[in-house]
């Protein structure tokens, strides 16, 4: 398979029609729209560029923090952290648990609102 | 935008059967009803629709006669329908009482004129005058011609709220009861419905369920006191807007929801909306006969709203996830969950480095 263009160009090429194209001839509510429609693809690109990474660190942190088996699915692997939580087997308290938490948040928002203040901050108290 | 939320009982977007009210039927009833309060020769002009949801519609108007021009708002169920408003906002007749309550007790909001119960042409509403200036947040916290409203909005804020919670349950009509423990029941079962499993939620409903702190006498809550509902003008806090989810509650519930990092538009280091110091609204709540609170008996609460702001996204996100709402701005609400995912990180960090 090819990919020329690749993902991340056509993306890129539609956010440019939007932005350039369509948006100037919009008004209201479908501007609106427009405008979100622009931010969605540009979460698009972010996620293409930095989720792979994100998620196989995320990955390597909650196999260490749960003590699983290394091939389990993230999916398990955070359904078991959410259970441990509920039932109080770990809370603020746990080792590890806080930090990967905001590790792992802070990469979330670096895709989804990387402007969002609160991401400032939680950068700033890390140091 | 938090109309979806309370909706999610029932369907997300109830279906108004009837539809009453052109804007022609409603001009000329509104004229009949202004000519009655302010004269046979009153015009009705200018009527234009300011915003309408799922669960209310704003419109402005003036009412011309020889002597000038009053400028109004008409508050009113969709299509003119009480029926299609979900369980938990209160009723538009209600809204207006508290208003005419909050009035009494000092609190600056604009003076019901006229309350509509089942009028054949606009339904359920009712009439307020219009209040001068501005509810966007980025505005009131960055333009210069609020530079000085800035400085004293705090403690004006804190002065509202005591009025507010100053009104006797007593002396009014039946409203929804809801504390702390209830909401955090209420949001952990909805969020639970999604089956969308995410760790900081987790942690921080085990956080509040182990640290409830011990309830305060209930008082009237405004609900939904936070920028975007409060008028500001060059002076400071002008008008308290939209009532709609009012109930009877813990009053420490209002002074967080103002704190809650998501209204703060940028400013993290103002906890006050992004604009104020909470030592400055507290001192001014007690002075006006609010309770005596200190900034850390705001924690707790302010951890729950900015959990409840973050299920509200999951809840606009599944209109989208369900099919009720195919827009491209309920789907890309879901990626602002993380918002208040790194807000309850920041602040559950700051308890535990406190503990």
């Amino acid at each position: 398979m090819h990919d020329a263009p690749s993902t991340k160009e056509l993306v890129e090429a539609v956010k440019r029609f939007i932005d350039d194209t369509a948006s100037p001839q919009l008004t209201g509510h479908a501007a609106f729209h427009a405008r979100v429609a622009s931010n969605v693809l540009s979460t698009l690109i972010r996620e293409l560029e930095q989720r792979p990474e994100a998620e196989s660190a995320e990955r390597a942190r909650l196999v260490a923090l749960l003590g699983a088996a290394p091939d389990t699915s993230l999916e398990d692997l955070n359904r078991d952290l959410c259970k441990r939580i509920q039932s109080g087997e770990m809370d603020l308290s746990s080792d590890g648990l806080l930090d990967h938490l905001k590790t792992t948040t802070i990469a979330q928002l670096s895709i989804d609102q990387p402007r969002y203040s609160g991401l400032a901050l939680a950068l700033q108290a890390r140091g | 935008m938090l109309s979806q939320g309370k909706s999610l009982a029932g369907s997300f977007f109830p279906a108004i059967v009837a539809k009453m009210g052109s804007n022609e039927q409603i001009a000329t009833a509104l004229e009949t009803w202004a000519g009655a309060k302010f004269g046979a020769d009153s015009k009705v002009d200018a009527l234009t629709r300011l915003s309408g949801g799922a669960s209310q519609e704003t419109w402005a108007f003036d009412v011309v006669t020889d002597k000038g021009k009053t400028p109004l708002i008409l508050r009113r169920a969709p299509g003119g329908v009480e029926a299609a408003r979900s369980s938990e906002a209160i009723g538009l007749a209600m809204e207006a009482t508290l208003l005419t309550h909050a009035s009494k007790a000092g609190v600056p909001v604009p003076p019901v004129l006229g309350v509509f119960e089942n009028d054949p042409d606009l339904g359920q509403c009712f009439v307020m005058d219009r209040i001068r200036g501005e509810t966007l947040g980025r505005k009131i916290l960055r333009d210069d011609e609020y530079a000085a409203a800035r400085n004293v909005l705090a403690r004006q804020c804190g002065e509202a709220l005591a009025g507010i919670h100053s009104i006797s349950p007593d002396t009014l009509p039946d409203l929804p009861v809801s504390n702390g423990i209830n909401q955090l029941e209420k949001y952990e079962a909805i969020y639970r419905a999604f089956k969308l499993p995410r760790p900081v939620f987790e942690l921080a409903f085990s956080w509040l369920k182990a640290n409830a702190p011990e309830p305060l006498p209930v008082v009237l809550v405004h609900g939904d006191f936070r920028l975007g509902n409060l008028m500001v003008s060059e002076k400071g806090l002008a008008s308290v807007l939209d009532w709609e989810l009012a109930h009877i509650g813990d009053p420490r519930e209002d002074i967080a929801w103002l704190c809650v990092n998501s209204w703060r538009f940028g400013n993290v280091e103002k906890r006050v909306g992004g604009f104020g110091d909470l030592p400055d609204l507290l001192d001014a709540y007690a002075t006006a006969g609010g309770a005596t609170l200190q900034p850390r008996d705001i924690d707790w609460w302010e951890i729950m709203g900015s959990l409840k702001w973050g299920i509200m996204c999951m809840i606009m996100y599944e209109a989208y996830r369900s099919g009720a709402d195919p827009s491209v701005e309920r789907a890309a609400i879901g990626r602002r969950v993380s918002e208040t995912e790194i807000d309850l990180v920041n602040l559950l960090e700051g308890i535990r480095n406190d503990a």
